[in-house]
């Protein structure tokens, strides 16, 4: 039964995430996702899942690997220097194929950074962000009701492809409040035929690894999971269109960025500049095909990003620079105004830029 | 009549080991513990990184094998997703006791019901000899050609002690495998393990000092008789804790 409450963006995360059917839960304390393991703490216990405050970052997502090599949804949350701990398990995750959920509600850095949103761990985020080849699931929740949403996508997407999911949030994402209608309780079971269940004395023992001595072994692990990685590509892309049809500028921007380049776009239009947003909801697969085709009739595009720039390398690569790219951004926990994407969008569309 | 077979729990493979190394020894007792139990079909073994690496061919249970350092961890995620399942880890030196120490202290402080099985041979054997917590002081390695000099590599590690200076872990004791004596002392101790954690009764640890022909220098019978005359001294054997015969734990 589905309900709409008022709820912060952490708690709609941990409350989707339960009724997603995840029922371990493994953290380290770290501002600005505190509440989700706070919300955890409370509800685990009185409905027969595990919580437990993991001694370190680096402990909690070696927690996750095990419960994951068992088949159960599991999740871990942290933000940005947590994850930075977390990267060696994730690469183990996603070299032994399995699926499971992080979630970063990132803050400003490098280092220790600040307690203010973020959006600079993209690359860390969408490369892979641990040693080897990998990728992980990445979406990108803008309101508090896609924390929710977007947590049950994140488990669903990596069972079915056998990989860790990111829920790629921000500080703000975080902490806001806002109406969300919870989604409904999940009975889904995936099979799950290499989980570590015992053998019962009924089959061969099966093994959960990363490890392949041999490099031709080796090789074959890499080349088959990016097989994967092209079925997700090919499937899975999420973005929302605002006023694309007839842009002649086109935003593109994620999470709270989005929401301050709405009011931008929205601002544009009213002084007559075909403005439109495109919002990508899946960062891994990155919405290219949509980049590309918004090139082909644009004049140039804004990657709105609350980094340095790290957005706008996979709009160049997307767009193979057939338009410029103009970045308008804040770091270091500050938030781009709409008065500030309104004078980027001017500035493609003045050809200025 | 059979007088002497392999344990089923061991896979009928050829183990990488180098000879002399107790490695084979040890495995052999934790695969016989676990077939005298019946508990192979309801076992997870989780495998280290170091000399036992590719543990999880060599056990014929489900096998996970963990990032260096972080098999109490793994180990601590499948107890809770799955209680009914005897779970359990076998790790060496440079493993549990450097990398890994965070992970260990915590999952005994947790009282984890599982099961660690530690191999202490004092170095670092998979990547060829180096300087391990364990290391004596004084002793020759990769690392500290020298010999250990405590004054800037510090002492060794007595995990067990350290361990057991912990009000959380049920069970903690240190046994040897260089003698048949202590063999069989050391099958009791690892046979008690897995039976506390089908007893609910928590986490056990038991040290299994062991010995490095290879990367010590020496040949399988000089490596023996260093374990009797060098490591158990510093390493005296014994059950450090023992919570499981009190009442009510």
């Amino acid at each position: 039964m589905s309900e709409k409450v008022l709820m912060k963006g952490n708690e709609a995360i941990a409350e989707a995430a339960i009724r997603a059917g995840c029922r371990h839960y493994f953290g380290y304390p770290i501002t600005p996702q505190t509440e989700l393991a706070a919300y955890m703490a409370k509800r685990m216990p009185k409905i027969g899942g595990c919580f437990l405050q993991a001694e370190s970052e680096i402990a909690a997502i070696n927690m996750v690997y095990g419960v994951a090599s068992t088949g159960l949804r599991v999740m871990t949350s942290s933000s940005s220097p947590g994850v930075s701990l977390k990267q060696e398990g994730i690469s183990y995750i996603a070299g032994a194929d399995l699926p499971a959920l992080i979630v970063n509600v990132q803050r400003g850095g490098p280092g220790l950074g600040g307690i203010q949103p973020s959006q600079s761990d993209y690359f860390q985020a969408t490369k892979g962000g641990g040693h080897g080849d990998y990728h992980l699931i990445v979406l990108a929740p803008a309101s508090v009701q896609e924390m929710a949403d977007l947590t049950a996508k994140c488990f669903e997407l990596a069972d079915k492809y056998r990989m860790p999911s990111m829920l790629l949030a921000d500080g703000t994402m975080g902490q806001m409040m806002e109406p969300v209608l919870l989604p409904e309780e999940s009975d889904v079971t995936v099979e799950k035929p290499w989980a570590l269940t015992g053998t019962k004395m009924q089959r061969g023992h099966n093994i959960v690894n990363s490890l392949y001595l041999k490099p031709e072994e080796l090789e074959k692990t890499n080349f088959d999971r990016f097989e994967r990685y092209k079925q997700v590509e090919e499937n899975e892309v999420m973005y929302e269109e605002f006023m694309m049809d007839d842009a002649e500028v086109c935003v593109v921007a994620f999470g709270i960025a989005a929401r301050v380049s709405k009011n931008a776009v929205v601002e544009a239009r009213k002084q007559g500049i075909k403005a439109g947003l495109l919002r990508p909801i899946t960062l891994w697969p990155f919405p290219s095909a949509a980049v590309k085709q918004a090139a082909e009739h644009c004049k140039g595009f804004v990657s709105v990003e609350l980094s340095m720039g790290q957005m706008i390398e996979d709009i160049k690569l997307a767009s193979d620079c057939k338009c410029p790219v103009e970045l308008c951004n804040r770091a270091g926990g500050m938030i781009p105004s709409p008065e500030q994407v309104l004078e980027s969008i001017k500035n493609i569309a003045g050809g200025k830029a | 009549m059979v007088v002497f077979e392999k344990p089923h729990a061991l896979c009928d493979v050829p183990l990488h080991y180098c000879p002399g190394c107790t490695h084979g020894i040890v495995h052999r007792l934790v695969a016989e513990a676990i077939d005298e139990l019946g508990i192979e079909g309801s076992a997870i073994g989780v495998a280290p990184v170091g000399c036992a690496v590719m543990a999880y061919d060599y056990f014929n249970c489900d096998m996970v094998e963990a990032a260096h350092g972080r098999a109490p961890a793994v180990a601590t995620g499948i107890k809770r997703a799955k209680p009914e399942n005897i779970v359990f880890t076998y790790q060496g030196d440079g493993d549990l006791a450097s990398i890994g120490m965070a992970e260990t202290v915590h999952a005994a402080t947790r009282n984890e019901n599982i099961t660690i099985i530690f191999i202490n041979n004092a170095i670092y054997g998979m990547t060829g000899g180096q300087m391990a917590p364990t290391s004596l002081p004084g002793q020759v390695t990769q690392t500290s050609p020298y010999g250990r000099d405590v004054k800037t590599a510090g002492f060794p590690i007595k995990v067990s002690e350290l361990l057991a200076s912990l009000d959380g872990p049920s069970y903690i004791q240190r046994v040897a495998v260089n003698n048949v004596k202590n063999v069989k002392q050391a099958k009791k101790a690892i046979k008690k393990a897995f039976e506390n954690q089908i007893e609910g009764k928590g986490f056990s640890l038991i040290e299994v000092v062991s010995s490095c022909p290879t990367n010590w220098g020496m040949t399988p019978q000089q490596a023996l008789d260093w374990v009797e005359e060098k490591m158990i001294p510093y390493y005296p054997l014994g059950v450090y804790k023992d919570k499981t015969s009190e009442e009510g734990e």
